[in-house]
């Protein structure tokens, strides 16, 4: 430490003169030096995630002026409602201005309780109420507002976490994570693997195992934090793994944050069961260490007003939460307007039933098209993309092959799509694929896109050995048997069918096989047909 | 002790093996074990990196140990996220130890820590006004606020301009709904045509002499969010900011709360109308030195929230010469450079000085400059601040973190056509400064006529008030009692120096633009009326007390005691 002071002023200055040396002598890059965070790149937007976008960005898809462009398939986009919402703003022109009453403008413009506007707290209550199907209840004074759920989730983080503690995150997670909970944190994330075996499904196991990583590594266990629905699978939580994660969270005394931003997007409301009906149900044991997060941006589309909340539990957390927002408040402009906007009860539920209909609409379309193209998705039930496997077309099966692909999806399919690397799936060949950022036509180019790459000479095909679509179909298969055992394993453990559902699961999964085998069965002998040369 | 070894034979990869078995080891222990391994591992790294470069070595070869030097660096801080948060951890030791054993180590140290400064006998003078706030007609004998740094003067000018416009209120353009292009607006850069705006109304303000690239702004969510990012992008853990005193008492929070770094104090004096001295700064600079803290800036408010002063081109010297010695950087938090009312002294701005100073390419890289609407256009409520800084590292890290402090896309819309529009800005500009300054004049006179004096001010929505010979004793405790007095049987809610760290008993800050006229005239009178009353009292008109030396003890009484978050956040 002696030293380290003595020798300070020294570096300070010989800093400086090398640098204005180099400035004088080259006129080289900044001189004076920046902390760590800012020349760092724990922010990780250099990685495929981003890159994508800039692809997207350079050469973007357009009907008319670039039918060949890069369709944005990348991208957690809600579209498909807004004509609700600007049907709403067109009826009420009150939402958005101060009324004639001069008192109005000014005394919204000088609003800055950090709190938030009572009125827009109290709307959003209710409307978080109203996604779960009342099921749940949300204090209006427990809710702290923030500038969208990036946002909250740091927020959160650096109050239950201290520089080099950790969390646990089930992969794959969204990739915004390392930089949303990482970077300004000094936080770690340790993620917990999920795979295919039982459709990503987190397990006490898989939570022991990351939990004892972490310990090995040094790190002290801060929380978990899950986003249910998922992004990127698309698929909610079932309420007996809601519940084992919330056992395992009290067990080794950790904060559970309980991401919900995509609440709003699962297409049957009864299959959503949200932290906070889990809380209530148990008599708000352990209740102290949930804390969900909540936004905006995806149930009603609207990132670009960035609200964001926080809903704790914990009165501590409340109280720290809402200081700490000061970095991050809502618009108060912003507030007034939602705040009139959610509290028009029928308007709100309306919104809600029919956003859940066009979600599933499309999402049925995308993973129906994809399907005819030879292409299998993890069964989805929420969310604003699907979560794609395209293992069997991998040259090999690893993080490079999955990038391989990836590159050439985006640069000879012109379809940006997630690689599910970004997302640190541990299984290569996985890619989250949006389909609400764009209008119907646009998905229709993008699975005919889709098709011809399956479909046409691709450069995969000269690099596979056996004939490409055959191969596929045997990956496939596979697959697809594992699956239907995952599941029966699945029903069969939470035993929250009752019996006969259960049989009729079963018999479905097996008709379900039969088909799906007749089918390969068909395409191998179509493939081996082309592929055999002309007898005689 | 191998390590050290390791590193006399400049096995270098050796002993960053080590050093890394040391917090395994470390990490392994319980109790503070950990912590104090670590910090002994911090600082074998920090020693490693550091006493290495050779020094006065000619300059080609310390071209070489530069490169050398950045390899250990990378070495020793990347390679090893431990090393980096082992002050942060060190100077939560004793906490965390206490913590731990009352099972409340539940939330983090930030949570558990006071650096947000919170607790505070100011939030009374708050609460006292919250219970019982002044009205003209159902409260007459209320509570007058005058501790809310909040411009009123000139709403009715953005008001009828709102009238005049109501597609931008209304997310139109040319009738059509614009909903949702802006709805879906995520990008950080911030809409194009604001930043356009923005930076425009930031150059008119500077009289045009300067001239802003819209690509270095950075739009943040209020300027609390721009100080905390910019202190992020420039400052490691443990590393210090100096800030001429008296200052905003929301840095305290702002600045060190999350990012962990140090404020030290450059201790300014009525003496010379509390400047800003080559030898201040100098001092603070050795003060942080001796409690070995690597100064990593300075930070000052110009025009100055408390004082209501702007810097002087000399003034402005002396800071960018200082930054350019030490090769630190320099943040100027002009928030309210469109309230200076003067002509002369005008306002100048430190992009402005810059431009004149000889080595202003040098200074290009070191100069960052906080903006916000909440104090020109009084529209806290929107949190609209931006940073503006042509360095491009900074700008780029600055619009990376923005993710995490966005302003609403309908807000920024809305901005943009009212900065737009040229002519209501010239306009606006100049008619708020108008009122600004009658309703200073007022508020100066109103003093004056009660025998009280303030530093003469050519900018801001407060008056820096000399209470000295009120003062029944010149001490802060003494301060503490005359503003209870202040709040409690006058009437009127305001500032003490010492919760903005002032040195001396006895300053007060009062706001002039939250409140009406004639509120304002009641607050005079009352204080007229107290002002006589304790003249009587004591028998002979004002008091002058013998000016004793600030201890620094004292001086830590005032670091402590900050006023509630919400409260200085509406307040200043």
């Amino acid at each position: 430490m002696m030293l380290t002071g003595l020798i300070a002023p020294f570096h300070f200055s010989f800093t400086w003169f090398v640098a204005c040396f180099l400035k004088l002598t080259t006129m080289a890059k900044s001189c004076v030096p920046l902390s760590e965070l800012a020349t760092s790149n724990t922010h990780g937007e250099d990685s495929p995630y981003f890159a994508g976008w800039k692809a997207y960005d350079e050469e973007p898809y357009d009907a008319a002026e670039n039918p060949s462009g890069v369709i944005q398939m990348g991208l957690a986009e809600n579209q498909v409602s807004f004509d609700l919402l600007e049907e709403y703003l067109e009826q009420h022109p009150e939402a958005t201005g101060w009324g004639c009453g001069i008192s109005g403008f000014r005394e919204n413009a000088l609003f800055q309780d950090y709190r938030g506007l009572r009125a827009f707290r109290q709307a959003m209550a209710t409307f978080m109420e109203k996604i779960r199907g009342e099921r749940a209840k949300f204090d209006p004074e427990r809710i702290v507002l923030t500038a969208g759920a990036t946002a909250a989730n740091e927020l959160l983080t650096f109050i239950l976490a201290d520089p080099g503690d950790c969390l646990l995150i089930p992969a794959p997670y969204y990739p915004g994570f390392d930089r949303d909970l990482r970077w300004r944190t000094g936080a770690n994330i340790i993620p917990v693997h999920c795979n295919s075996s039982n459709g990503f499904q987190i397990t006490t196991q898989n939570l022991e195992a990351a939990f004892a990583e972490a310990v090995a590594m040094g790190f002290r266990v801060r929380g978990v934090l899950i986003t249910n629905p998922s992004n990127p699978l698309g698929t909610t939580i079932s309420r007996p793994v809601l519940e084992e994660i919330l056992v395992f969270a009290a067990r080794n005394d950790i904060h559970l944050i309980s991401d919900e931003i995509y609440s709003g997007s699962v297409f049957s409301p009864d299959e959503f069961v949200s932290m906070a009906e889990i809380v209530e149900e148990r008599g708000y044991k352990d209740c102290e260490r949930v804390h969900v997060v909540y936004s905006l941006s995806k149930d009603l589309g609207l990132p670009g007003f960035r609200v964001g909340a926080i809903y704790s539990y914990n009165d501590r957390v409340v109280t720290t939460a809402r200081k700490m927002s000061s970095f991050t408040l809502v618009s108060s402009q912003t507030q007034k307007m939602l705040a009139s906007m959610l509290s028009d009860r029928v308007f709100v539920e309306n919104y809600l039933e029919t956003n859940r209909k066009r979600l599933k609409e499309r999402h049925d379309y995308i993973v129906e098209g994809l399907k005819d193209a030879g292409i299998e998705c993890l069964r989805g039930n929420a969310g604003l993309f699907c979560w794609m496997n395209l293992a069997p077309l991998l040259k090999e099966t690893t993080r490079e092959g999955e990038l391989e692909l990836w590159k050439l999806i985006l640069q000879e399919v012109k379809l940006n799509i997630s690689p599910g690397s970004s997302c640190h799936c541990s299984e290569a060949g996985w890619f989250r694929v949006c389909f609400a950022n764009m209008s119907q036509r646009t998905l229709e180019v993008a699975l005919r896109r889709m098709r011809n790459f399956m479909d046409g000479p691709t450069p995969i095909r000269r690099i596979t050995s056996l004939p490409f679509k055959a191969e596929m179909a045997l990956k496939q298969k596979a697959y697809s048997d594992l699956e239907s055992q995952a599941h029966l394993q699945i029903y069969l453990k939470n035993k929250h069918e009752d019996a006969l559902s259960l049989l009729q699961e079963e018999a479905r999964i097996k008709d379900e096989t039969i088909a799906h085998q007749q089918t390969l069965i068909n395409l191998m002998k179509a493939e081996l047909a082309k592929t055999r040369p002309p007898s005689g | 002790m191998a390590c050290a070894e390791a590193v006399q034979k400049e096995n270098l990869k050796a002993a960053g093996t080590i050093v890394k078995q040391i917090f395994v080891l470390a990490a392994s222990q319980g109790g503070t074990m950990p912590k104090v391994a670590g910090y002994f591992a911090e600082a074998l790294a920090h020693q490693i990196y550091r006493s290495h470069p050779p020094r006065g070595v000619s300059c080609s070869s310390t071209h070489e140990s530069t490169a050398f030097d950045d390899m250990l660096h990378q070495h020793f801080y990347e390679s090893c996220p431990y090393l980096k948060m082992a002050p942060v951890v060190h100077r939560g030791g004793v906490d965390g130890s206490q913590r731990r054993s009352r099972r409340s180590s539940f939330v983090a140290q930030k949570a558990a820590c006071n650096a947000h400064g919170q607790d505070s006998s100011y939030f009374l003078g708050w609460q006292e006004y919250e219970k019982n706030p002044y009205d003209p007609t159902t409260n007459p004998t209320g509570i007058i606020q005058m501790g809310l740094a909040e411009n009123q003067l000139s709403f009715d000018l953005i008001e009828s301009w709102l009238e005049r416009h109501p597609d931008a209120v209304g997310l139109r353009r040319d009738g059509a709904l614009v909903f949702r292009e802006l709805a879906l607006f995520q990008d950080y850069h911030g809409l194009p045509h604001f930043k356009k705006a923005l930076a425009d109304f930031m150059g008119q303000l500077r009289g045009n002499k300067v001239e802003l690239q819209w690509r270095n702004l950075v739009l943040t969510a209020g300027s609390t969010s721009a100080n905390e990012t910019l202190i992020f992008c420039l400052a490691e853990p443990g590393e210090a900011f100096l800030i001429p005193t008296p200052y905003y008492p929301g840095f305290d929070r702002d600045l060190k709360w999350r990012t962990g770094a140090e404020i030290v104090p450059i201790h300014c004096s009525s003496s010379n109308g509390f400047r800003i001295t080559k030898r201040a700064v100098e001092k603070a600079y050795q003060q942080a030195r001796k409690q070995r803290l690597s100064v990593k800036g300075i930070l000052v408010t110009n025009p100055s929230n408390p004082l209501g002063t702007s810097l002087t081109h000399a003034e402005l010297r002396t800071l960018l010469d200082f930054a350019l010695a030490k090769g630190i950087h320099l943040i100027s938090d002009e928030i309210y450079s469109g309230t200076a009312f003067a002509s002369s002294p005008a306002f100048v701005s430190v992009l402005e000085a810059m431009q004149v100073h000889p080595l202003n390419l040098d200074l290009a890289d070191r100069v960052h400059v906080v903006y916000s609407l909440s104090k020109d256009l009084g529209l806290p409520g929107f949190r609209v601040g931006a940073l503006y800084s042509a360095n491009p590292e900074v700008v780029a890290a600055a619009t990376k973190m923005s993710s995490f402090g966005l302003v609403s896309s309908q807000t920024q819309y809305l901005l943009a056509a009212l900065l737009c529009d040229n002519d209501f800005t010239a306009h606006y500009v100049a008619e708020n400064k108008k009122r600004i300054a009658e309703r200073h004049g007022r508020l100066v006179e109103g003093l004056r006529r009660a025998g009280v004096e303030c530093l003469e001010s050519n900018a801001g929505l407060f008056c820096w008030v000399d209470m000295r010979h009120l003062l029944l004793v010149d001490t802060f405790e003494g301060e503490m009692e005359l503003w209870r007095k202040v709040v409690y049987e006058v009437g009127l809610n305001i500032s003490p120096g010492s919760s903005c760290h002032c040195d001396e008993p006895g300053w007060f800050r009062l706001c002039f633009a939250n409140m009406s006229e004639e509120t304002l005239d009641v607050a005079m009178q009352r204080l007229q009326n107290f002002v006589a009353s304790s003249s009587q009292c004591s028998g002979h008109g004002t008091r002058s007390w013998p000016r004793g030396s600030i201890s620094f003890a004292r001086w830590m009484v005032g670091l402590s005691s900050s006023r509630d978050h919400r409260r200085s956040e509406r307040g200043y």
